[in-house]
């Protein structure tokens, strides 16, 4: 019987994943970086794994201060990218940040619209009957969505108030909502699900994008490695491919 | 122990640690509360409109789930009819479905592009991003608690005493009202405060399908999620009272000494 148990366990344990398995030359590294980077760094992760022999980039993506509260709480993780600086503060404050943060990345707000949807036009934003969604004003999105449309004077009521940027978009393309403001990146990865509107100039309020080295399992040097190739030149064509701006 | 026959010693500690792995987080969320501002924590305005919300849409979908199932554990119980457990597969489908799929699946179906929606958005019944739309998704995960309680609590029950009521003349209204479901109090009381309690802690099928808005959509547990990322104290308060809400609904079904479902 106490045979059967202890087989039993070690099943369990083998197929949650549990315990030493055979030693593995491969070096992990593990990426958190905002859902807005998702495109751009799926591609990004690619080529550095080309570039560094056995090195396998793990990437994780989600809300930045969602993935912020994750890091703070000990989520092993050797870089952390965000949507915006704020974010990356929280990071910087809980001591995991292994060297000063860079901004590798610019990002901007724009109106994405439900294909053959009511908005047209910005001031279709407030037109009778039209569902816009934003980003939480607690997350980078919703902050930065809302002082664009304070700085272009439009005045929208929103129907919901999203967890993260990914989740906006998808109330668009799926036609649940009218439109919602996301970045422009994001507009250029839905291709023909959602149409962009450009804001007027002084309301496209810029984000910067910080990458930083963290405290986690990797090697310090191929996390470092890492935040400086997607900082550097050769990353640019990827980020400018995407519509991220140079900072 | 040992004077049961078939609860060999061995089977202590696998028991233990399933236990603690159920009672250990609760442990690890009270320790995290902060007593001190829990008070202002849980009474800001956006936990009081999330708090408010929660228990008026419970409240609507467990009255929704007592008109609808009632009936239908009834007729579950009573038919032995093959399609009866066919009826009754379907009833138990958002049990064991991710809630955030039943989400998906009410969009599809209510939601503005949905295969009913369209037509409810053409008669001027726009559900999508109302309130109405998470007591939808609470009635959807919370039903099959009240059906699957209730049916078993009728099975249960001695069907002599409604077929007396009947012989003694009474029509199938009266003999229902007054004898079956007085019969099956306890089981009716279980269901509906275990249905009401699911639809208060209901997340993942509301956020899909009904949004995220203050006072209209934010219930109390889409509220947690959000203040996590930004004020983790006020999301560990909020938990806290969910906690206690949940004890609260277990102290009032579970019943020492018998199995209340």
């Amino acid at each position: 019987m106490r045979a059967h148990a202890a087989a039993i366990l070690a099943s369990v344990l083998a197929l949650s994943g549990c315990g030493a398995g055979p030693a593995s030359t491969e070096r992990t590294l593990t990426v958190l970086a905002a859902a807005s980077l998702a495109t751009a760094f799926t591609e990004l992760a690619d080529e550095f794994e080309d570039e560094h022999a056995g090195v396998d980039v793990r990437l994780s993506f989600g809300g930045s201060s969602s993935l912020a509260a994750q890091i703070a709480e000990g989520a092993p993780a050797d870089v952390f990218a965000a949507a915006d600086e704020r974010t990356m503060s929280l990071v910087a404050d809980v001591g995991v940040a292994r060297a000063e943060a860079v901004v590798f990345a610019t990002n901007t707000v724009q109106v994405a619209a439900r294909r053959d949807g009511p908005v047209k036009s910005l001031q279709d934003l407030v037109g009778p009957g039209v569902k816009v969604v934003l980003c939480a004003p607690q997350v980078p999105c919703g902050a930065a969505a809302r002082e664009a449309l304070d700085t272009a004077g439009i005045e929208v009521e929103p129907v919901s108030e999203e967890q993260s940027v990914a989740d906006v978009l998808g109330k668009v393309a799926s036609g649940e909502a009218d439109a919602g403001v996301v970045y422009r990146t994001d507009v250029l990865a839905a291709g023909d699900r959602v149409t962009g509107l450009e804001l007027p100039g002084p309301a496209r309020v810029v984000t910067r994008c910080p990458v930083v080295a963290l405290d986690g399992p990797a090697d310090e040097a191929l996390a470092a490695e890492f935040v400086a190739f997607v900082s550097g030149r050769e990353a640019r064509a990827t980020l400018d491919a995407a519509g991220f701006g140079t900072p | 122990m040992r004077t049961r026959p078939d609860v060999p010693a061995w089977i202590v500690p696998p028991a233990l640690i399933g236990w603690a792995l159920l009672a250990l987080p609760l442990v690890g969320l009270v320790l995290r509360v902060d007593w001190r501002d829990f008070g202002s924590l849980v009474t800001t305005e956006a936990s009081r409109a999330a708090l408010w919300l929660s228990l008026r849409t419970a409240s609507a979908s467990t009255v929704l789930c007592l008109l609808l199932g009632v009936p239908l554990a009834l007729v579950l119980a009573r038919s032995t009819a093959r399609w009866a457990s066919a009826v009754r597969a379907v009833v138990l489908v958002p049990l064991v479905l991710p809630p955030v799929v039943g989400g998906i699946a009410l969009l599809a179906t209510f939601g503005r592009r949905g295969w009913l929606g369209q037509h409810l958005e053409v008669l001027g019944i726009e559900i999508a991003f109302t309130t109405v739309a998470v007591v939808l998704a609470q009635a959807f995960v919370s039903l099959p608690f009240l059906v699957v309680t209730l049916e078993g609590a009728l099975r249960a029950a001695d069907p002599g005493y409604a077929d007396v009521a009947a012989t003694l003349g009474a029509a199938p209204g009266r003999v229902l009202g007054r004898v079956t479901l007085p019969l099956v109090a306890p089981g009716l009381v279980a269901g509906t405060v275990l249905s009401f309690a699911r639809a208060l802690g209901e997340f993942g099928a509301t956020v899909t399908f009904a949004g995220s808005l203050q006072g209209v959509t934010r219930s109390l547990p889409t509220e947690i999620y959000l203040q996590r990322e930004v004020d983790p104290d006020a999301a560990i308060a909020l938990s806290f009272l969910l906690v206690a809400v949940a004890v609260a609904v277990i102290a009032l079904v579970h019943r020492p000494g018998r199995s209340p479902w």
